[in-house]
């Protein structure tokens, strides 16, 4: 019988019809096009009325195939599936066409735009005579969940969801989960304390019983798909047993090595060999340094083995590998500082009291190397005068384009900080000020009030050498005051830089550990930036906190619970629905060549020794459809993406050209 | 050569990144060359070298071919065989008589929509400087500037048997 095609030409308001004549595609598609029986326009087709006319018409004219021209299919395809599965129409007998991203909105001649929209259409229209109708596949989900990252975002999304009952294993790549938090001393614009708020979150998650902790773990492998993910994680050797250790800190006190600690105390303190890297560390189990153990490198000292008294040292501990089967990953992976290094006339690393925004944390907080006291570095004299330089490493086209969200905010709070508790003359030097969030403008009024300066200009150079009097001994800020037009020189006593965020650098290979790609920036890509920001393009794959942008503490914690709740959604539906689209082998035509055997990543085709033929594992099929093109004996099929489909799709938007033109009923046969 | 030829251009996209920064072209609202009608695939690694032939048989004028980068395949490496499979393709056509750069490999993640505008752009202007292909058709009205191409008149029966 032949197919009964119905055409639908979106307007989307003006988006399309503004550039497309809308009115014409849908007429010339009904005129030219085989087996179109209607062809309608309408403002939004996704609108509830625009469903309804597509339903209305396949159950009154007795449509068997659907085309929408309208927006990009990865928006609005489920929509119309949906609308024409209510109608009693296979969904899969829609298709849809971008005449929006690919024609009105990157077109600028409205003719010829309206012609490739028709094109567009015609390769619709002609590809979707061939669909056939699909049944969805649906896949258990494993309960269990995996989150990548101890910060902040990962605590949140591990809680949320081990309190809804599901388990977790939350893996950290440092001997503590905590994150950067855990490092920060006062948290804007509350100034509450980062620990005070952060480690009875941290506790429950080393307590709770439905989160297991791995940390000083590291993911080396990830198999599977949404639903059924097999990871494969690396567990270092801690060389301490946890099932004897206390947590007691004996260790720690009598190990001889002393280490500059550059994670944890970012180099502004000092850790043994054994170490946890701070006092509320959880788990509270101590891992040894073996670069920096005496016995390790030089075969003796055993110190912390002699004094623990439950013979929890174990220096023959080897790295354990440990197989998980979770079905939704979460990835909280965070970001790193900018190397302030990098901007060499601000001279951090070569001028001692340049100092970054993390190095100030550690200073200002009362858990820290100096005891919370904010001094320079010879560790007693107090500064007089502080310079705080906003922007280093962000906002410039030469290191990170984007702007990193909170050093506006940071370097306000380390404004009143520094003059809260030295009494220290405080200049903020900026290119805007940026505090948009809830009660921050408020905070920025306030530090105003407290008299702090604020100078808004690009800082050209940090320097010691003194040119006028007064500016012996002390750093000089080279700036230009752009309000007021002219060259400053300000003398300090010691300078704050508000060091980007940026992406790990290894986040593009992380990224592609789990299938999912990084933007331009570098941050791990949203499945939609508005509308989906905690999902990725990969089912089963979600991503919290910074490693999606920079962003603050309770925009990151929302994100951590967003992904939870995502998560939770899946596990309680317990089956998820996949495309249909996958690849089977046609037993008859199948030569048993095995030249698809080696081309599946997945390892879903086997051979099959006593009948010489190839076979796919529909559950394993990601539906990719390399086989399919590699075939010699044309005997794999791609389920929805068929070599007859993209064929007559291929005919379809060379309408114009190959000859057609004349009205053709075909007489199609469905499978 | 005529002032005003436009060549026509079939698009391979990948669903994953290709498709997605075509998508991200348009939400950036980038104008580039019209003469592109892309084409969803799964994954660039579907490409069946037919599809290429059927394209130029029909009348396209060059193919553009693109995909995830390498290493960031949404199907772990599958583009890798994308890759394989374009140097194998390049050489048949050259060996046909059709010329290397009416055929276009481009690698363009989700984030790159304005690379894949651009590269689009400078396809359009070198098929442009080459000249319509002029595939001969079969039995089917041909335009006046759309003559013979007499190297391959072979490979047509072969192009329809496959379609078929």
């Amino acid at each position: 019988m032949a197919e009964k095609i119905g055409v639908y030409v979106c307007h989307c308001g003006s988006n399309i019809a503004g550039v497309v004549d809308v009115a014409a595609v849908a007429k010339w598609a009904e005129e030219n096009l085989p087996n179109v029986r209607v062809a309608r326009d309408y403002k939004f087709m996704c609108s509830s009325l625009g469903q309804e006319m597509i339903e209305k018409d396949i159950k009154d004219l007795g449509l068997t195939r659907v085309v929408v021209a309208a927006c990009s299919p990865h928006l609005h395809e489920v929509t119309f599936r949906n609308a024409c599965q209510r109608a009693g129409l296979n969904p899969y007998l829609f298709e849809m066409v971008s005449i929006r991203e690919q024609v009105s909105w990157v077109t600028k001649d409205k003719a010829i735009a309206t012609e490739k929209a028709k094109m567009l259409v015609a390769g619709g229209v002609r590809r979707v005579a061939y669909h056939q109708p699909l049944e969805p596949l649906f896949v258990d989900i494993n309960p269990n969940v995996l989150v990548v990252g101890g910060g902040i975002a990962g605590i949140q999304a591990a809680l949320e969801i081990a309190d809804q009952g599901s388990h977790v294993y939350l893996v950290e790549r440092e001997p503590s989960i905590g994150g950067h938090m855990a490092q920060f001393d006062k948290t804007f614009p509350t100034l509450d304390c980062a620990a005070c708020i952060l480690t009875p979150k941290m506790f429950t998650a080393g307590t709770h019983p439905n989160i297991t902790l791995l940390t000083w773990s590291e993911v080396e492998k990830v198999d599977g798909s949404v639903g059924n993910f097999t990871v494969q994680v690396r567990q270092k050797a801690r060389k301490v047993n946890t099932e004897k250790c206390t947590g007691c800190g004996v260790c720690e006190e009598k190990c001889p090595k002393k280490v500059i600690d550059t994670v944890f105390e970012a180099g502004m303190g000092t850790r043994k060999a054994i170490y946890t890297p701070f006092p509320q560390a959880v788990p509270k189990y101590p891992v040894i340094d073996i670069a920096n153990c005496i016995y390790f490198q030089r075969g003796t000292c055993k110190a912390c083995e002699k004094f623990c008294p439950t013979g929890a040292i174990d220096f023959e501990q080897q790295d354990e590998m440990l197989t998980l089967h979770v079905g939704n990953i979460i990835l909280a992976t965070g970001y790193e500082l900018f190397d302030a290094r990098r901007i060499p006339q601000y001279g951090y690393g070569r001028l001692a009291n340049v100092v970054t925004n993390l190095e100030f944390e550690r200073l200002s907080n009362t858990a820290g190397p100096t005891g919370g006291k904010i001094v320079l570095r010879d560790g007693v004299t107090v500064p007089q005068t502080v310079g705080i330089i906003h922007c280093v490493g962000s906002r410039d086209i030469k290191y990170n384009v984007d702007c990193s969200a909170i050093c506006c905010m940071q370097s306000l709070k380390f404004a009143h900080l520094v003059k809260e508790k030295t009494g220290a003359k405080v200049y903020n030097f900026y290119i805007d000020i940026r505090t948009p969030g809830k009660t921050y403008d408020e905070f920025y009024r306030r530090i105003l009030d407290e008299g702090v300066h604020f100078i808004r200009g690009k800082v050209a150079e940090v320097s010691d050498m003194p040119r006028f009097p007064g500016e012996e001994g002390k750093l000089i800020i080279q700036v230009e005051d752009t309000l007021a037009g002219r060259q400053l020189r300000v003398p300090v006593d010691m300078v704050i830089l508000s060091a980007a965020m940026q992406p790990r650098a290894d986040a593009k290979q992380v990224g592609q550990k789990f299938g999912i790609s990084c933007s331009a920036n570098g941050w791990f890509i949203e499945r939609h930036p508005k509308l989906d920001p905690v999902a990725t393009m990969t089912e089963g794959i979600f991503i919290a906190g910074v490693c999606q942008g920079p962003k603050d503490i309770p925009a990151t914690v929302s994100q951590g619970a967003a992904a939870a709740a995502r998560v939770l959604g899946l596990i309680g539906k317990k089956q998820v629905t996949l495309e249909p689209v996958r690849a089977s082998i046609n037993a008859e035509r199948c030569s048993g060549c095995r030249i698809c055997n080696n081309l599946c990543p997945f390892n879903a085709i086997t051979f099959i020794e006593d009948r010489t033929v190839s076979e796919i594992n529909p559950a394993l099929c990601q539906g990719c459809g390399t086989c399919v093109a590699a075939c010699p004996a044309g005997a794999i099929t791609g389920s929805h993406f068929t070599n007859e489909q993209i064929m007559a799709q291929i005919e379809g938007v060379l309408w114009d050209l190959n000859g057609h033109g004349v009205k053709q009923e075909l007489e199609l046969t469905r499978a | 050569m005529s002032d005003t030829f436009e060549p026509v251009i079939v698009g391979f996209t990948c669903n994953w990144c290709s498709y997605r920064a075509a998508d991200l072209a348009g939400m950036s609202r980038i104008k580039y060359a019209p003469n592109v009608r892309l084409i969803r695939l799964m994954c660039s690694g579907r490409l069946d070298p037919q599809f290429v032939f059927k394209a130029l048989a029909e009348g396209a004028d060059g193919v553009l071919i693109s995909g995830c980068h390498p290493g960031d395949c949404h199907y772990v490496e599958q583009n890798y065989k994308t890759m394989r499979r374009f140097a194998l393709l390049k050489r048949t056509l050259a060996a046909l008589g059709i010329e290397p750069a009416r055929i276009k490999l481009v690698w363009a993640s989700a984030a790159e929509g304005n690379i894949l505008a651009e590269e689009i752009d400078k396809m359009v202007a070198e098929v442009r400087a080459l000249g319509p292909l002029n595939w001969k058709h079969d039995g089917r009205p041909q335009t006046a500037d759309r003559g013979e191409h007499a190297a391959v008149g072979g490979l047509r029966s072969a192009v329809a048997e496959v379609a078929a």
